[in-house]
């Protein structure tokens, strides 16, 4: 067989931050549903197994832990680590080997996502190599390729046309690091698009044509997708192209929220433990996560059917004793609603919001977990007002019946007569990946839908404001429009006025991003001061042009989203009207 | 069971054997498919026919592979062309395997997702109903998973249970068991009490043939 290298499939990736998975189509078949790819993984020392999920987790043996070869897989039977169910499992045993929601610490302002810190927290004295979470993501999707290229010997991933999801949440630095870990694992024309989109996409391939029937112009489509670890929320607007075609547009994107399933397993395990220690029974770090799991599988059977008013949960004897040094406890119906229903999704009203972060003066450096476990009250503030006529859930959590109904019943107490249509999804665990390989298509073809949208924020640089210096007070910075939101793949945008620029050293620029202020144009300036929570403030952005130190050159600051879906930011010198590029600094430490 | 002299005993005799190798030599229809497509693979043949113990061992796997699979047939012939006899018997011998490996690696399965053989193995005289019923659902829980995930089930009968079926004449008496009144020649009229398990599918992991399947599941020690 010769080795095309004209792409034959259309590809989508759904890296997510507990599971990965590959969706795939043949290119020139335009009927054809995307389908998964079995990912070969290690499910026990020597042994692997195709799986339609690659857990996203990382596992580092030492170098005498395992038998030689154990971690083998069919293309590679010396590798050293593995990713995928063994290293999920063995999160249990050797939690300080085991690298997990490396995802989540890509869009983590707080800390160098390039240096090497993970697994978080690991022992001081621990001799595990530890890695950046761009590295980890590199590995997960290097392991994507292999897999592919295994199965397609004929057609390598790196010629077919490939779509990476990320969370509508990451913003302009967590995609780039998405698309780096992406270059680097030898996938070379990524395009981004966002899970909430690709989970519609998905929708539209099941249903056909047909999707057209269940929607309407000004319809607002809202996309619940709620995962082990994040949540994340989508606002589409169905509109009428004036020739009676329906079109989508992507209204408003959620802030990023560390909030998922994983959470409520753990709050579950929590209270259980808390019961079982008043009655004098001391639980160890093994006994709590196989409590969690057990909570687990309660939560999910008690959410499956409504019926059920109580379920046992039990911890193993960790010897070979299963029943006679088994703690067993049982979790009733009551205690499941207090703490998921009414913890995680309370009735609350439209005006509802979560409660606000308290910083306190030193903090751990840790993911920035959600401080509101509330996921209705992070809903009501991302809708503010606004009233979707139809839903659409992703991610496993809203795989629960109870769970969805509950969702649909709060959104509903928030609209005056009309109930929010539920759109059936596809499969919650593949949905996303299989969307995004029918945006591929889409997009190799140029036919088909393509939902509109352009950036999900808009992107502010500050500026010090040359002021008469007055003791005490902070001279005031300005945060001016450099990519307004809604800027399509392809175009630029360019601030006139000429600021002064330091050259022969690196120059720093404040950069700001907003997923609330949708009519600021470019060059529009906020006053940092009082924008209040409308404006987040990202990584710092750096350039070190050419010249004599200390010296200022005239410029202007331009910015370009690519092809692939990230955001490029220059400065033009005017006199040469040469370009550099702002890189991102993602160091952590060089927060304001 | 590595022993090349070992010799199956349902395969053709010694004189079988040769009278075979010969026939390769001088039926021109045979060699051609067996050799096919370039005739110079012949000479090597030739080679061989002066070592007889050799010329046993590849005219024996070349015979079976022409009756199953005749694609490889070339693959194979042009292995021991270029290579060495050594070669194809160790490619034999890695795809050996004892004959309980399957079922111990099965085991094994079983007890790292649903801790069947503790289950198994542990004493129930002296505990709890309650108790035991707690384990029950973590062992149920586990394995279910585990047998879904590596083994495809089906009914052998797809009609539901206590449907009245016909059973005809000429039926497998293997995948279907009679019960009860039994008399005379099918076909028979009866209940359909159990509608029987069909493994449709069984799609262990791969594991290298070193690994020691006897160890069911490893000893843990927690280091401090």
């Amino acid at each position: 067989m010769s080795t095309s290298t004209t792409a034959r499939f259309a590809l989508g990736i759904d890296l997510g931050t507990t599971n990965t998975a590959l969706g795939f189509v043949a290119l020139d078949d335009e009927a054809a549903s995307p389908a998964a790819l079995p990912l070969p993984q290690v499910v026990a020392a020597h042994e692997h197994a195709p799986r339609a999920l690659l857990p996203s987790f990382l596992y580092l043996p030492s170098s005498s832990e395992l038998p030689e070869g154990a971690l083998a897989l069919p293309w590679d039977d010396r590798r050293g680590f593995c990713v995928g169910g063994f290293a999920r499992d063995r999160a249990t045993s050797v939690p300080g080997r085991v690298i997990a929601s490396a995802k989540s610490w890509l869009c983590h302002p707080g800390v160098d996502r390039r240096a090497a810190m993970l697994p978080f927290g690991a022992a001081a004295d621990s001799d595990v190599p530890k890695l950046s979470p761009v590295e980890v993501q590199t590995r997960l999707l290097t392991h994507l390729r292999e897999a592919w290229d295994a199965a397609h010997a004929d057609a390598p991933l790196s010629a077919q046309r490939v779509v990476l999801t990320v969370p509508a949440s990451f913003d302009a630095v967590a995609r780039q690091l998405t698309e780096e870990a992406a270059r680097q694992a030898g996938l070379s024309d990524v395009v981004l698009l966002e899970e909430p989109q690709a989970a519609l996409y998905a929708w539209i391939a099941t249903h056909g044509e047909e999707w057209r029937k269940q929607v309407r112009p000004g319809d607002l489509i809202l996309v619940v997708d709620i995962g082990g670890g994040t949540t994340d929320f989508s606002l589409i607007e169905v509109k009428d192209d004036g020739q009676g075609n329906l079109s989508l547009e992507r209204k408003a994107v959620g802030d990023h929220i560390l909030l998922g399933g994983d959470n409520m397993d753990l709050a579950l395990a929590y209270r259980v433990r808390a019961r079982l220690e008043a009655d004098g029974r001391a639980i160890d770090d093994w006994q709590l996560r196989a409590l969690t799991h057990s909570c687990r599988a309660a939560k999910e059977a008690m959410l499956e059917d409504d019926r059920l008013p109580e379920q046992t949960v039990v911890i193993p004897g960790r010897g070979s004793k299963l029943i006679g040094g088994s703690i067993a406890a049982s979790l009733s119906r009551a205690e499941l609603d207090e703490t998921v229903l009414q913890g995680f999704f309370p009735v609350v009203d439209a005006a509802a919001r979560p409660a606000a972060a308290r910083r306190a003066g030193l903090q751990t450096l840790g993911l920035p977990y959600a401080h509101d476990a509330a996921i209705t009250r992070h809903l009501a503030a991302f809708l503010g007002g606004q009233r979707p006529a139809a839903l659409l859930f992703n991610g496993g959590v809203t795989r629960s019946p109870t769970l969805q109904q509950r969702i649909v019943d709060v959104v509903n107490g928030w609209l005056d007569d009309q109930q929010v249509r539920v759109l059936p999804g596809a499969d919650l665990d593949l949905a996303v990946a299989r969307g995004a390989a029918a945006y591929a298509r889409v997009r190799a073809s140029n036919k088909g839908l393509r939902i509109k949208g352009g950036t999900a924020r808009a992107y502010y640089v500050g500026i010090e404001r040359s002021e008469l210096a007055v003791p005490g007070v902070p001279p005031r910075v300005d945060a001016v429009c450099i990519a307004p939101r809604g800027m399509e793949e392809g175009s630029e945008a360019a601030i006139d006025s000429e600021l002064g620029l330091v050259v022969g050293e690196p120059a720093h620029f404040r950069f700001f991003a907003s997923s609330k202020r949708e009519r600021d144009a470019v060059g529009a300036v906020v006053d940092v001061a009082r924008a209040g929570d409308d404006l987040v403030e990202v990584d710092p952005i750096e350039a070190t042009l050419p010249g004599q130190p200390g010296a200022l050159v005239p410029a202007t600051l331009r910015s370009r989203v690519t092809e692939v879906g990230t955001l490029e930011l220059f400065v033009v010198e005017t006199a040469t009207a040469n370009r550099h590029k702002l890189e991102f600094q993602v160091r952590g430490d060089a927060r304001h | 069971m590595t022993d090349p002299t070992v010799v199956d005993p349902a395969a053709p005799g010694f004189f079988a054997r040769l009278a075979l190798a010969l026939r390769v030599l001088f039926d021109a229809v045979l060699a051609r498919k067996l050799l096919l497509p370039e005739p110079r693979a012949l000479p090597p043949v030739e080679r061989i026919v002066e070592k007889p113990v050799e010329v046993e061992k590849i005219v024996e796997r070349v015979v079976e592979k022409v009756v199953e699979k005749p694609v490889e047939v070339e693959k194979i012939v042009e292995r021991v062309v270029e290579k060495t006899v050594e070669k194809v018997v160790e490619k034999v011998v890695e795809k050996t395997r004892p004959p309980e490996e399957g079922a111990l690696h099965l085991l094994s399965i079983l007890q790292r997702d649903g801790r069947l053989l503790d289950f198994l193995g542990e004493e129930l005289t002296g505990l709890k109903d309650a108790e035991i019923g707690a384990a029950v659902r973590l062992v149920h829980q586990g394995c279910k998973k585990a047998l879904a995930t590596y083994v495809v089930l089906k009914p052998v009968h797809t009609e539901p249970e206590g449907t009245v079926i016909v059973v005809d004449k000429g039926f497998d008496a293997h995948a279907l068991r009679l019960a009860g009144n039994v008399k005379g020649e099918p076909p028979y009229k009866g209940t359909l009490a159990h509608a029987g398990w069909r493994a449709v599918e069984v799609k262990l992991p791969e594991r290298p043939a070193f690994v020691d399947a006897r160890v069911i599941a490893p000893a843990e020690v927690e280091v401090r």
